[in-house]
């Protein structure tokens, strides 16, 4: 994908310069790609002087940083103890079949990367499932489908308007 | 100068220093694992550890990082650690059955048993490779990426590195390395009851950063990728 | 925030405070608080705002009744639920269509919703006013309390509870000195989970020679299961500040951190938020208030570790690096960040601060127990009937918080265990229920206090799939540099997952219990040392489960799926295709009103048929 350098460049001078914004610096480059592109890191390295071999080692020690590129949607499931206790094992496994994959990776068409989440902070309202910052509460295994189905109608909207 | 007592020895050291460094100025015998002298401390393999305080509350640090404080009580070889040492070894066993270093570990500390399913990997992520490669040899080609038990080292985006100047310091350095048995014929044969003969790189890779290449032997800081490639093929 | 003057002194903040709280006492109208938190707004409740702020405008009620958004209340069962003032009248679960019957009926009207009213789960009796639900009986809400009444995006709102005297009492007659005396007094200790005396340590740091030194905020929060410090970020991101400020001042500490974790969205927004209004008005800046005292506040937020919660870790995140933990001795209030002393407390204790200079010390160390002084707020939740934040004093008992303040498990079901400190804890039998909630008694029952998560678990949680949760966690969240801890945790999981897949073996108990011990001796950091507690403790209290898993490989909460078959009991089957209809694999066959029959070769053992049965007709063994 390309990236543009200026872009990445703006991200670094917003926290002047400093080593110690890495962290918020990657944070930036996620949101912005839905990933961490390969020469936005090279590009970080060199214009801040920071070992290559130092910035992959946060950008995979850290769960919000993803070197591979992210599906349209993102879905999070939350398997945090009460959810856990709630049925939250069985919601994941009803994403991971219906969608063909496991908890990590992105489906083929790249519509959606199934993720999980040690804790939300929204206990009470477990199992819940998070899909592009929208929270679901009470999730049960029958609601996986009709989430899934929601985004996608999104998708073919989204396309329908485009064509007109 | 401080002074402490390493079993129940009084001894002393200088500001800075850490337990580890005045044991062996002393002629104490600690083992180490991840521990060189001309690399900086690390504290990762939990082999050095010592147990330190008194009375109900003492625990068990690694001396390899611990500075030595003045009026520090020190106990190289307590129940408590001899036992948290053998489960040590015997982890790194089950990662790295090959190794001679670990072995010699093995048989001189009593580890006669492997619980764990054995897992052939090699690395045991002391690390050792790493800061070689940063510290002595100011490549920084490779270094440790992920966490918890998916903690691996590797190159950037697991290809050759540009940074890589195929010293071997990393090869030299690497205790899973060291006289690895390869076979009968070589000639630092140890024995042949452990033969490894599955060369791990050689189907996969062109370029390799690594020059044992040619020589047919080792892959360890490539053995992962080299794994998950063959996986998705034999899909 | 309106068009507001800077306050340049102690005089000027002591008149701002009184006026803003001869204005909220003066208050004419009716005020409607509807709680939005992160929880509630799931629920909905940003629509319900929208629907009764238009319903108020319908029914022409403007200068009757003004409704006020606020952060979570802490019944996170009721949600979105809201307080009428002064009337004290407590509605749950409110929808957007009920916003027309408030208007008309309650505010215009006076007459009370009973549908909207909670009811007890037990009694099944309902309650009008907050203060006598249950629930909050047994509660003292000193410091969740002001959730409900203030909205914590305007800073004038939190001085009209006071907010702020404290700062201002502080600086006018009380030294740095005087400040740590009075923590030390109070028995204040660490509301993280450690429980280190609090005015020990900031006396620690501010005696270490060393300029600059710096205040940290844990707002990390990574227990699973735990938001108490995402509820106080959220619903009084002030009082946080005021904390931080009164101990900046005491400590010599020029500037803080607050760093919160990146799953916060909510929390970060309200603290920023906070800390511009704090700044605009002249609280936070250069010479505060005259007084020569300088405190700038920066957020720093995670990006997906629990291992960053550790202070050690916590301070290279800041940095910029990888959350390793590093050697303590040196301990960050010598040297932490940047290697500067460093104080670091959680937001809960922060919290309390304003409140123990405000109210005193002997006011706060009369509350609690001997050794755990104060309240602590924890997150009840799991199979509980009331889930929600409760706030007790220490010193009760785990029986009342379940019971009385929980309203007991939901369904009649029977309670196994509870779990207490995250995966740092362990879980606690029915045995255990007498036991007070203070430092001690938990960790000497195998548990510890932690930050405060409660996770109460029913007949149908296994307790070897729980410890293999918390393992699965602690294996991932490991930063992975002792061997012990990466590859303790590792290989604990493994051997624990084969016991719950009926591939047990004699003597993995005994494995498991020493790999436990290994783990927690040769640690270098909390995470690593603690990682024995979920697996020793549910040995220690369930080792008979285990035992059936491994001897009998049967499940007998009938979670692990190897060892579980779905039944259907054809008494109880009424043929209504329920079950048919959902199952993915079509293993259930058979018409309508004729008893439906389930082939066990294509059974996933997803759980799907048993969770749309409506008539028991499909068991678990």
């Amino acid at each position: 994908m390309a990236i543009e350098i200026q872009k990445v460049k703006s991200f670094i001078t917003r926290y002047n310069n400093e080593k110690k914004a890495l962290i918020s610096i990657l944070q930036d480059i996620q949101a912005e790609y839905n990933y961490l592109p390969q020469e936005a890191l090279k590009f970080v390295s060199e214009s801040m002087g920071i070992p290559l071999i130092d910035i992959i080692d946060v950008a995979t020690f850290y769960r919000a940083f993803s070197l591979e590129p992210r599906g349209k949607h993102l879905v999070t499931v939350c398997l945090g103890t009460a959810c856990h206790v709630r049925g939250g094992p069985k919601i994941l496994e009803e994403f991971e079949r219906i969608l063909s994959i496991n908890a990590g990776k992105t489906t083929k068409d790249g519509e959606f990367t199934l993720e999980t989440v040690a804790c939300l902070g929204c206990c009470a309202i477990g199992p819940v499932v998070v899909v592009d910052g929208d929270y679901h509460a009470q999730t049960t295994i029958r609601k996986v489908n009709s989430i899934l189905k929601k985004y996608r109608r999104k998708e073919k909207k989204n396309e329908e308007c485009q064509d007109n | 100068m401080v002074t402490l007592k390493i079993n129940n020895l009084e001894v002393k050291a200088e500001e800075g220093q850490t337990i580890l460094e005045v044991a062996k100025f002393y002629g104490l015998e600690i083992p180490t694992l991840c521990y060189n002298e001309g690399l900086s401390p690390y504290g990762g393999c939990r082999l050095c550890l010592v147990e330190i305080g008194e009375g109900p509350k003492t625990k068990l640090v690694s001396s390899c990082t611990y500075p030595a404080e003045e009026g520090l009580v020190v106990h190289t070889d307590t129940k408590r650690v001899i036992e948290a040492r053998r489960m040590m070894i015997e982890l790194m066993l089950s990662l790295a059955p090959n190794s001679k270093v670990i072995q010699d570990l093995a048989s001189k500390f009593g580890v006669k048993q492997v619980r764990f399913k054995v897992r052939n990997e090699e690395c045991i992520l002391c690390g050792l490779c790493v800061r070689m490669c940063a510290e002595q040899m100011d490549g920084r080609a490779i270094g440790f990426q992920k966490r918890g038990y998916k903690r691996k080292i590797s190159t950037p985006f697991d290809i050759r590195s540009e940074e890589c100047r195929l010293c071997g310091g990393c090869i030299y350095i690497c205790p899973a390395c060291q006289l690895r048995c390869q076979g009968p014929d070589a000639d630092t044969a140890v024995c042949n009851a452990c033969l490894n003969m599955d060369p791990t790189c050689l189907d996969y890779y062109d370029e390799l950063q690594c020059w044992m290449y040619d020589a047919g032997r080792c892959g360890t800081c490539v053995r992962e990728k080299a794994e998950e490639e063959k996986a998705e093929s034999m899909k | 925030m309106k068009n507001v003057k800077t306050i340049k002194s102690i005089k000027e903040l002591e008149k701002a405070i009184e006026s803003q709280i001869q204005a909220r006492e003066s208050e004419k109208k009716s005020i409607l608080t509807v709680s939005a938190g992160t929880c509630g707004q799931a629920r909905g409740s940003l629509k319900v705002i929208k629907s009764l702020e238009n319903a108020i405008k319908i029914e022409n009620l403007e200068d009757k009744v003004k409704v006020k958004v606020t952060g979570c209340h802490g019944f996170c069962e009721a949600e979105p639920n809201i307080m009428i003032h002064p009337q004290n009248i407590f509605y749950q679960k409110v929808q957007p269509s009920d916003a027309e019957d408030i208007a008309y009926q309650t505010i215009l009207n006076n007459k009370i919703i009973d549908k909207l009213l909670y009811s007890d789960p037990i009694s099944g009796k309902t309650v009008t006013k907050e203060n006598d639900i249950k629930f909050y009986k047994k509660q003292k809400r000193i410091l969740l309390g002001d959730n409900a009444l203030i909205d914590p995006t305007d800073i004038m709102d939190y001085l009209s509870i006071g907010g702020y005297g404290a700062l201002a009492a502080v600086l006018s007659h009380l030294t740095p000195k005087d400040v740590i005396d009075t923590i030390k007094k109070s028995g204040l200790r660490g509301r993280g989970g450690a429980g280190f005396p609090t005015g020990k340590k900031w006396e620690f740091t501010r005696e270490t020679l060393g300029e600059p030194k710096y205040i940290i905020c844990n707002a990390d929060e990574g227990d699973p299961g735990a938001y108490m410090d995402r509820s106080l970020l959220e619903g009084n991101p002030h009082r946080v500040l005021e904390g931080m400020l009164i101990g900046a001042y005491a400590i010599g500490a020029r500037e803080g951190y607050i760093y919160v974790r990146d799953e916060y969205p909510l929390a970060v927004k309200h603290i920023s938020i906070a800390i511009s209004q704090a700044e605009k008005l002249g609280l936070l800046g250069k010479n505060i208030l005259g007084k020569g005292f300088d405190f700038q506040v920066h957020i720093s937020k995670g990006a997906g570790a629990f291992v960053c919660g550790e202070e050690t870790a916590l301070i290279a995140s800041i940095e910029g690096k990888v959350g390793v933990p590093r050697q303590r001795p040196p301990f960050p209030a010598v040297k932490g960040l940047w290697k500067k002393p460093t104080n670091i407390n959680n937001v809960e204790t922060w919290s309390n601060i304003p409140l123990i200079i405000e109210n005193g010390a002997e006011w706060f160390s009369e509350i609690g127990t001997n050794g755990s002084k104060g309240t602590k707020i924890f997150s009840l939740v799991g199979k509980i009937n009331n889930t929600g934040l409760v706030e007790v004093p220490m010193g009760i008992t785990l029986k009342e918080i379940i019971f009385d303040i929980g309203g007991g498990i939901p369904e009649g079901k029977e309670f196994k265990a509870i779990q207490t400190g995250g995966p740092s804890g362990g879980c606690l039998p029915q045995e255990k229920l007498d036991l007070p909630v203070d430092y001690e008694s938990l960790t000497e029952a195998g548990s510890i206090m932690g930050s405060g998560g409660m996770i109460v678990m029913d007949e149908n949680t296994c307790m070897v799939d729980v410890a293999k949760y918390f393992l699965n966690f602690l294996r991932d969240e490991s930063c992975g540099k002792c061997l012990s801890c990466r590859e303790g945790t590792q290989r604990m999981w493994e051997i624990v997952t084969d016991i719950t897949e009926g591939k047990g073996k004699k003597g993995d108990i005994e494995l498991l219990e020493a790999l436990a011990i290994a783990t927690r001796d040769a640690s270098l950091c909390g995470l690593g040392q603690t990682a024995a507690n979920p697996i020793l403790s549910t040995i220690r209290y369930f080792r008979d489960e285990y035992k059936t898993h491994i001897k009998d490989k049967k499940c007998p909460a009938g979670v692990c799926k190897e060892l579980i078959q779905y039944l259907i009991i054809d008494d109880n089957c009424t043929g209504c295709l329920a079950c048919l209809k959902v199952c993915p694999q079509e293993a259930i066959s058979g018409e309508l009103k004729k008893i439906h029959v389930l082939d066990q070769s294509k059974c996933i053992k997803c759980g799907a048929c048993y969770e749309a049965c409506n008539f028991e007709a499909i068991k678990i063994v």
